[in-house]
């Protein structure tokens, strides 16, 4: 076992991991806001998919890629603003229930894409700039997958920034710190929730492109990955974008290098036991907020 | 009449129609109906944990299907033939020496105490190292399901040790008795309304054992518990454990009553069923998780041999109306739809944002 294959595994694991950025950013933002999980989440990234494959269909050319991540996002954003509106509002202060019904949207979801684009799934081709590797000393970086960590930084950075600096990021960290008080001067929490709501499912539609990228579009391709992401919202902590980024990267490596070792069916069985062994020494996650409050 | 005497009257009348129900139904629907009762008791196991005790387990689904594998390798092993020493999926798969954890069911004894006791074993493990981190609410649904996932990856990966995708099949015999034969397919079956009665008895006693009074106070509010002095963390995991327990023995009679068990029936997307099976009962009630299990199952059954691709959307929209319009289910409809609306938002505490956060990221 030399080097450069370990070296070349974790690249695959930071890459597996951007993934997982874009898959669970949306996830933890509303995760910390409003205590809720969006099981259609991963149904939304599957739609991000398909959008992809209409927009790049409609767009051929160079421009395909841009416009299908413009379309996805805004589409996804839609999407997320319409579930946070009409099911995900009402059901405030019951999480567990929130569970329950997202997860009968993406039910309904999956069988509409599935009666509409068929159970074998769509191929969007990659464009011809992305099919190349860059090479890295004994390393070789396959382009698609730089692009992934590229879109991934790219996401964490601009959501960094509009929370840091805009207004409405101001309202959304006011109304993460303190509900109540933030409610009480003046800021409209609810149409704090449903920005969120609609700003982390654009990220998600974002991620649909990317997976349409790396293989077939099918209506459960948001399913595959969203187990994990919803991992990676318990191991980074209550809704920190920081701790999101970092707890996508940790389970990128470990199962990457865990399928060194083990083949991929184990390898889950090894990032699954890598969370909960964390969990053990630090059950708030990668960054927890220090808090007076009993639970969190 | 007072409500007490109603609830007897009612409850013995339904386990005599369910023990007459082989001289009225149809083989088919008969088969069903054992199987679908079968399913109740994970249902039973949900309404401890998740209405009495506010534990959202999307993982039944593990639990079901340790029981049900336990089972089924026993049955695998006793319908080898002489000379034959591994099953036949084995020997496909070139796995010439059966391996130790599959010899040991091979004891008819060994099989029973492992269908209740390996998953229930296994739940208060998991319980254990969630629990006492204080870990709850949505991310212990959330661990759960990633558990199950894990599960049902492993038993597909593992053709050589659990059949793989297609799981064990091709019963022959259970402690002698020739299964296909009609008198033990009967017997089967009232084993299983036995089991489920049994089952609904000693849940209503524990629930209302001071067990289920502490188990609805960690539910409503755990810090006033332990202000009281208690640790709720016990309490949790033999809930917890409990509910695994049946689930176990839910599957292994299920496996017994389908005649296969497989990773199709206990993957993700069967373990979030199995609460919807709670939830359109009523998730306090236990009677209710048997009436849910059987109308979500015979409606699926139903409407998906009529109309295959309608049925996801009917079992979507049933997930988002249970938790938006009938919060208390089926037993709902019983105790007064105003009372019902009053106690929804009562049935899941603890989950107002944290009140005092010195600093956010």
């Amino acid at each position: 076992m030399d080097s450069t294959f370990l070296l070349g595994q974790v690249f695959n694991g930071l890459s597996v991991g951007s993934i997982y950025i874009l898959a669970a950013l949306g996830l933890a933002l509303s995760f910390g806001l409003m205590r809720v999980i969006n099981m259609a989440h991963g149904e939304i990234v599957m739609l991000g998919g398909y959008i992809a494959f209409l927009t790049i269909k409609l767009v051929p050319g160079p421009l395909g890629i841009p416009a299908a991540v413009l379309a996805a996002a805004v589409g996804g954003g839609l999407l997320g603003a319409l579930l946070e509106t009409t099911l995900v509002s009402r059901l405030a202060e019951r999480p567990l229930d929130t569970l329950l019904a997202t997860w009968g949207v993406s039910l309904i979801v999956q069988q509409a894409a599935r009666d509409i684009f068929g159970a074998t799934g769509v191929s969007v081709t990659a464009p011809s700039w992305m099919d190349g590797a860059v090479e890295l000393g004994p390393l070789s970086l396959p382009l698609t997958r730089l692009f992934i960590i590229l879109i991934a930084a790219m996401a964490l950075s601009g959501l960094a920034l509009l929370l840091k600096t805009s207004r409405i990021g101001l309202l959304v960290r006011a109304a993460n710190q303190d509900r109540a008080t933030a409610s009480a001067m003046g800021v409209s929490v609810r149409q704090v929730d449903m920005f969120v709501f609609a700003l982390g499912s654009a990220v998600a539609g974002v991620a649909g492109v990317v997976l349409a990228l790396l293989g077939p579009v099918t209506p459960t391709v948001g399913q595959s990955y969203i187990v994990t992401a919803f991992l990676v919202v318990i191991l980074g902590g209550l809704g920190s974008i920081a701790g999101c980024a970092i707890a996508a990267l940790m389970i990128g490596v470990v199962s990457a290098m865990s399928q060194v070792f083990v083949d991929a069916s184990f390898s889950q069985v090894v990032t699954l036991l890598f969370v909960i062994a964390f969990l053990q020494f630090r059950p708030h996650g990668v960054i927890s907020i220090r808090s007076r409050a009993l639970d969190e | 009449m007072p409500a007490p005497t109603v609830k007897l009257i009612a409850g013995v009348a339904a386990l005599l129609a369910a023990l007459a129900a082989p001289f009225y139904l149809s083989s088919y629907d008969l088969s069903l109906t054992g199987r679908f009762l079968a399913l109740s008791l994970t249902a039973m196991g949900l309404v401890l944990i998740w209405g009495h005790g506010g534990i959202l387990s999307l993982g039944q689904g593990m639990f079901f299907g340790l029981g049900g594998y336990v089972l089924a390798m026993h049955l695998k092993l006793v319908a080898l033939d002489v000379g034959e020493a591994t099953p036949d999926f084995m020997v496909w798969s070139n796995v010439a020496s059966l391996p130790w954890w599959w010899a040991i069911f091979r004891n008819p004894l060994a099989m029973l105490a492992g269908v209740v006791a390996i998953p229930g074993l296994v739940a208060a493990g998991l319980g254990w190292l969630v629990f006492r981190r204080r870990i709850g609410g949505v991310y212990f649904a959330l661990i759960t399901q990633a558990v199950t996932l894990a599960f049902a990856t492993l038993l597909i990966s593992q053709q050589g040790y659990t059949g793989g995708f297609n799981g064990l099949t091709n019963y022959k015999t259970l402690f002698g008795f020739t299964l296909n034969d009609r008198l033990v397919i009967w017997g089967l079956y009232w084993a299983t309304v036995v089991i489920v009665a049994l089952a609904l008895l000693g849940g209503l006693w524990l629930l209302n054992s001071r067990f289920g009074r502490l188990l609805r106070a960690t539910r409503d509010n755990t810090n006033r518990v332990r202000f009281l002095g208690y640790d709720p963390t016990p309490y949790k995991i033999v809930a917890f454990a409990i509910a695994g327990a049946l689930a176990g023995v839910s599957g292994a009679l299920f496996a017994l009553h389908a005649g296969v068990i497989s990773p199709a029936l206990v993957a993700v997307t069967p373990s979030i069923e199995m609460v919807v099976w709670a939830a359109v009962g009523g998730r306090t009630s236990l009677a209710g998780a048997i009436a849910g299990a059987l109308a979500v199952n015979f409606a699926k059954d139903k409407i998906s041999s009529v109309v295959p691709e309608g049925w996801l959307y009917i079992l979507g929209l049933v997930f988002i109306l249970v938790v938006t319009v009938m919060p208390k289910g089926l037993a709902g409809l019983f105790a007064g739809r105003r009372k019902a609306l009053a106690q929804a938002a009562a049935l899941e505490p603890e989950t107002a944002p944290a009140p005092v956060k010195e600093a956010a990221q």
